[in-house]
């Protein structure tokens, strides 16, 4: 990919930024300066939002035959993910057997390399989703106290 | 606004097409097109040309005017227009078509669609496919075109219980009817026991689920209902057309196991003619995947939700059941190469309508659908035919 049309899109896919819209009070990603639910009147009433990064698996699938760029991770998870906040998306669940990533999981974001142009191009990075273990320990184990580090 | 009728077609052959370029393709299709109709060069007032991909496949844009020049048009300036709507390119070029000549703009055009996918590897070729979907936010995270119908199918099973078995009787049904299409890519029948064991793609989806990357060409001469007499006996009248969109991204959907664009075309179809469901003889369907066969025709409403599967693999949807579907074998058979799989459908059931289609002619077909879509359904054109 062409390093402008990746360039615009760092906030998005680094951090996980998309919009806010004032009107209908509802979440989008990615980043939209126009709500299509909302229309013409969400122009500028829409506001920057860094999702908290937490969501819920949607449907999933093992990828065999792998993307272009992706034939290192095959067989690797492709997942709908339902952000907490409301939007979905499509990603890859990384850091767990494939097979193992059913619908209703928890996951949570994690910063990883997305790919590269060639061996001396540039590097992609984005965000792809593991399975949110914290979720759990969180539920089971609420007085463990924070390690200072 | 006029009627509009098909007055000639034509076809090749899908498959593996080596020994043949884009531009000899598409003569071969427009020829024998024009020869069917038995109109001459003089009669043809434009072009419509549906191209998904020569610019990724062969890095040549420009296609209508490279068609037009190479059908010998170019001495006459003949108006050539491509349109590009990913898998959808071929039902849509029809439609401008037939919104131009019932518009009463021109008499006559030439519709072709034309497709080359095995000049590149099957990497790239199934890259090029995916561009139908979102680059940005599907193809780039690593979701590949199978990919995302596989999570459409995922989704389809897990809320009505749609099974392996199921998946596969669209499969076998469509390899029946193509043992019977002497066009077809894969002329030959295959169990269902074959497709539910082929090799895994995406799961669920198995390789014998999806349609391949063809290459091939098919055209239709269409004209003004009022003239078509003086060229052709056989005529076969478009009486229904429709369009709709829906969002690029799968994940933007409500609903992973609905297409709504595919209903909505479907209802306004229905609409401009005032035909119904039960009034179909017979359907052709965007088969891409099993799946998307599943639910186009729960979507038109030729099965309720959620039973569509279960009809298919009772027989209702073969040839001689209650409503046949994808006679020529569909994409998955046929073959599919994207461009001109819209024409191909429309090919198909004009030979119904007109009683040529040999061993797997539906007995009196008076009315057939064409449903076309793009992308995971994100545009569906649908045209509903009636002989004359």
């Amino acid at each position: 990919m062409s390093v402008p049309r990746f360039w615009r899109e760092l906030d998005t896919r680094y951090n996980l930024i998309g919009s806010y819209c004032k009107i209908t009070k509802t979440y989008h990603y990615p980043r939209r300066s126009f709500n299509p639910e909302a229309g013409r009147e969400s122009i500028g009433s829409m506001k920057d939002y860094q999702f908290k990064g937490t969501g819920e698996v949607i449907s999933s699938t093992v990828v065999y035959q792998a993307q272009t760029g992706y034939e290192m991770f095959g067989p690797y998870c492709i997942a709908i993910v339902k952000l907490d906040e409301g939007p979905r998306i499509t990603t890859q669940i990384v850091d767990c057997e494939p097979e193992n990533v059913k619908p209703g999981m928890k996951v949570k974001s994690v910063f990883r390399k997305l790919g590269e142009d060639s061996e001396s191009g540039i590097l992609h990075y984005g965000t792809k989703f593991m399975v949110n273990e914290d979720n759990e320990l969180d539920e089971t184990e609420d007085d463990l106290p924070d390690i200072e580090v | 606004m006029r009627d509009v009728s098909i007055i000639g077609i034509g076809i090749t052959k899908f498959g593996e097409l080596w020994d043949k370029s884009l531009r000899q393709l598409g003569l071969e299709t427009g020829l024998a097109a024009i020869n069917d109709a038995g109109i001459t060069s003089k009669d043809i007032d434009a072009l419509y040309i549906g191209n998904m991909a020569a610019g990724s496949t062969l890095q040549q844009e420009h296609v209508s005017a490279l068609m037009a020049d190479y059908c010998g048009l170019t001495s006459q300036n003949i108006p050539a227009t491509r349109v590009e709507a990913a898998s959808a390119s071929g039902g849509l070029a029809v439609r401008q078509a037939y919104m131009a000549i019932a518009g009463g703009f021109i008499d006559i055009a030439v519709v072709g669609g034309a497709e080359k996918m095995t000049d590149v590897s099957d990497t790239e070729s199934s890259y090029t496919v995916s561009m139908g979907s979102d680059e940005q936010w599907e193809s780039k995270a690593g979701a590949t075109f199978a990919s995302l119908h596989a999570m459409i199918a995922q989704s389809h099973m897990a809320e009505y219980g749609t099974s392996r078995e199921e998946m596969s009787a669209v499969s076998a049904k469509n390899h029946y009817h193509a043992s019977m299409n002497p066009m077809a890519q894969f002329p030959f029948a295959l169990s269902v026991e074959a497709v539910s064991n082929s090799g895994m793609v995406s799961s669920p989806l198995r390789m014998l689920d999806c349609a391949p990357n063809s290459d091939g060409a098919a055209a239709v001469v269409l004209c003004a209902t009022e003239k078509a007499k003086k060229y052709k006996k056989k005529t076969v009248k478009i009486i229904g057309s429709g369009q709709a969109s829906d969002t690029l991204s799968l994940h933007h959907r409500k609903h992973l196991n609905q297409m709504p664009a595919i209903k909505v075309a479907a209802k306004r179809a229905f609409k401009s003619c005032g035909k119904k469901v039960r009034d179909l003889d017979l359907i052709e369907i965007h088969d891409n995947f099993t799946i998307s066969e599943i639910i186009a025709l729960e979507e038109i409403g030729v099965f309720k939700r959620g039973k569509a599967a279960a009809n298919i693999l009772k027989g209702e949807t073969r040839l001689g059941g209650k409503i046949p579907v994808n006679t020529s074998g569909g994409l998955k058979a046929r073959g599919h190469a994207p461009g001109a799989t819209g024409i191909a459908q429309i090919v198909e059931i004009v030979q119904q309508l007109r009683g040529e289609a040999g061993d797997r002619q539906v007995e009196g077909a008076k009315i057939g659908m064409v449903e076309n879509h793009g992308g995971t359904a994100a545009t569906a054109v649908i045209h509903i035919l009636e002989s004359e």
